[in-house]
């Protein structure tokens, strides 16, 4: 395993990380299966990527970028509390809706960026004396850390605990004072400006923009969000949102052997989603299998159920 | 004071399923009021509290509180004046957020904004109250709230459902669910709560219990299928006793069934 296999595992464990934090908004805070993300990241990347190759600023193709991720999420957020479709379809809805859009917007299938100059070499105009291998770790390592800390203060606000409560018990919250409506939206614009923000990034660090590099998006969110909250078990927003960065990172690294020794076991390419599903399912059937074989327990459980029952009955 | 005017409320409307949960009840409860209401099921009470909290849209009528028709407005905003207790409780408060979140979530109730939502000044006040609750909350206030016991639970929503000083507390036989040792508390604190308001809140308190419904409050309301079939309170309510309410019961015209359940003069 070389040094500079490993730096890419951590920069694209970085810049999807930024994704994985907005998936663990709705998947984990709003308890929202979001399936937005599948066209709000290949957004993003096509926004970022119309505007650089217009000549424009990288900078505002990523902010503009941003805006069309929370516009997503916003289509997807009047859906379901407007309209009142199931926050499935509503995702499934925007999704499609996103794909003849980001076609629309880039005005082709793919958008090559080499030779362009993107944020990342904008950036390196600061640092001219760092070499780029060093420059992007940093760079993508520099924005998570504040996206993480801002995210965390955020929901520690009277608005983000009203979010955060809007998954937990929605009735109670109601019953509170709080729109729902308002909190389930802002949570899906923020989810999807970070999911925009990540495609916007990794366009710009691989190259290229695609209409179809989001698909498994929402799988390998879930995978990253998944792992890295199995791993570190924290009660604490400071820790979980840490948590899931971390969870993106193995994710990458897992997939990027996968990639470079998987030929030796037969998989090709083209298996790196059945095993990022593999993934999800056993992180997600863990406990469950756990319980399931432990007799012992159950034996026991079952007879102090019997014991309270009695107790009062009695 | 609180005016519940032709208040109309069906169920499954226009289906074979029809049913008439409030028809043209009418209510009028003084500031300081405290109401219990009693009733079998499917007289209307927890429709008649739903209605009121805006968790339910009426059909007709209307119900105005303090000179201002709230019967039209979400229920988030008519929850500025309005704290609630229900039955069930895991439902009044939320168990992946800790104690000092749930109760900061509840004392704030309009223009929230980016400020944190606990500071130290607030953790402080959220002490001084959790300790009068006498359930050691106060040292516990980083702590899950799915971990406490449904008493503990109950005891949380009924400080989160007054601590902001509500014109209308609504109890939802918040004492059935919960058992009698706890329930005993709940009842005591209930009192506490709305005594420590000296007659600046309108309570309304559903219970199954009709001994219950005569020791607490100063005012009980009889419903049957969404009438408000008898009102008692002052001295004539001092003098009555289970067993005029239970004669009260089965007078109501045409009943098929002259008996009242069990549970509510169970004691």
């Amino acid at each position: 395993m070389s040094i500079s296999l490993l730096l890419h595992a951590l920069e694209q464990g970085l810049v999807f990380g930024i994704m994985v934090l907005g998936v663990f908004i709705t998947y984990k805070i709003l308890d929202f299966p979001d399936l937005t993300v599948e066209g709000s990241f290949p957004l993003g990347a096509g926004v970022a990527a119309k505007v650089i190759i217009s000549g424009g600023d990288p900078l505002w193709g990523t902010v503009l970028a941003i805006i069309a991720g929370s516009f997503a999420g916003l289509i997807t957020g009047l859906l379901h509390t407007k309209l009142k479709l199931t926050n499935l379809l509503s995702g499934i809805l925007t999704m499609t809706l996103l794909y003849s859009l980001n076609l629309r917007i880039m005005g082709r299938p793919n958008i090559p960026l080499l030779g362009k100059i993107t944020l990342l070499g904008e950036i390196k105009k600061y640092f001219p004396d760092l070499s780029m291998d060093y420059l992007i770790p940093f760079f993508f390592l520099f924005l998570v850390v504040v996206l993480k800390l801002v995210l965390d203060y955020f929901l520690s606000t009277e608005i983000g605990l009203t979010i955060i409560a809007t998954g937990d018990n929605e009735q109670m919250i109601k019953s509170l004072g709080v729109n729902t409506d308002f909190t389930k939206i802002i949570g899906l614009c923020l989810s999807n400006a970070l999911v925009g923000l990540s495609g916007a990034l990794f366009a710009q660090y691989s190259g290229f923009a695609d209409v179809n590099m989001g698909l498994g998006t929402v799988v390998s969110g879930l995978a990253c969000v998944i792992i890295g909250i199995s791993i570190i078990k924290a009660p604490t927003i400071f820790w979980r949102t840490i948590a899931v960065i971390v969870g993106s990172l193995i994710y990458r690294f897992l997939m990027i052997i996968a990639l470079r020794y998987g030929y030796s076991f037969g998989f090709k390419p083209g298996d790196l989603k059945m095993i990022s599903v593999l993934l999800v399912v056993i992180a997600l059937s863990v406990p469950l299998i756990k319980h399931k074989l432990n007799f012992v327990e159950r034996f026991n459980l079952g007879r102090k159920e019997l014991q309270n029952n009695n107790g009062k009955e009695v | 004071m609180l005016i519940i005017k032709k208040l109309t409320k069906y169920f499954a409307k226009n289906t074979p399923h029809e049913t008439l949960a409030l028809d043209d009840f009418n209510l009028r409860i003084k500031k300081g009021d405290f109401v219990t209401i009693i009733g079998s099921n499917g007289a209307g009470k927890s429709t008649l509290l739903n209605l009121i909290a805006g968790t339910l849209e009426q059909n007709k009528g209307e119900i105005k509180l303090s000179g201002e028709i709230i019967s039209n407005q979400p229920e988030y905003q008519r929850a500025r004046w309005i704290g609630r207790v229900f039955q069930n409780p895991l439902l009044g408060t939320a168990p992946y957020m800790t104690v000092e979140e749930n109760l900061s979530l509840s004392i704030k109730r309009e223009s929230r904004g980016l400020r944190l939502g606990t500071n130290r000044n607030l953790r402080k006040y959220f002490q001084e109250k959790l300790s009068e609750l006498n359930l050691g909350l106060e040292d516990n206030i980083t702590k899950k709230v799915g971990l406490l016991s449904g008493g503990q639970r109950q005891a949380m929503t009924m400080l989160m459902a007054t601590m902001f000083k509500p014109k209308v507390l609504l109890l939802d036989e918040h004492t059935a669910a919960l058992d009698p040792e706890s329930s005993k508390k709940i009842l005591k604190l209930t009192r506490d709560l709305v005594k420590e308001r000296q007659g600046d809140l309108i309570t309304l308190m559903v219970t199954h219990n009709m001994k219950q419904a005569l020791d607490v409050g100063n005012r009980t309301v009889m419903m049957d299928r969404g009438h408000n079939i008898f009102d008692v309170q002052g001295e004539e309510r001092e003098k009555i006793t289970v067993d005029d309410l239970i004669k009260q019961f089965s007078l109501v015209g045409n009943r098929k069934d002259k008996y009242v359940e069990d549970r509510m003069v169970l004691i």
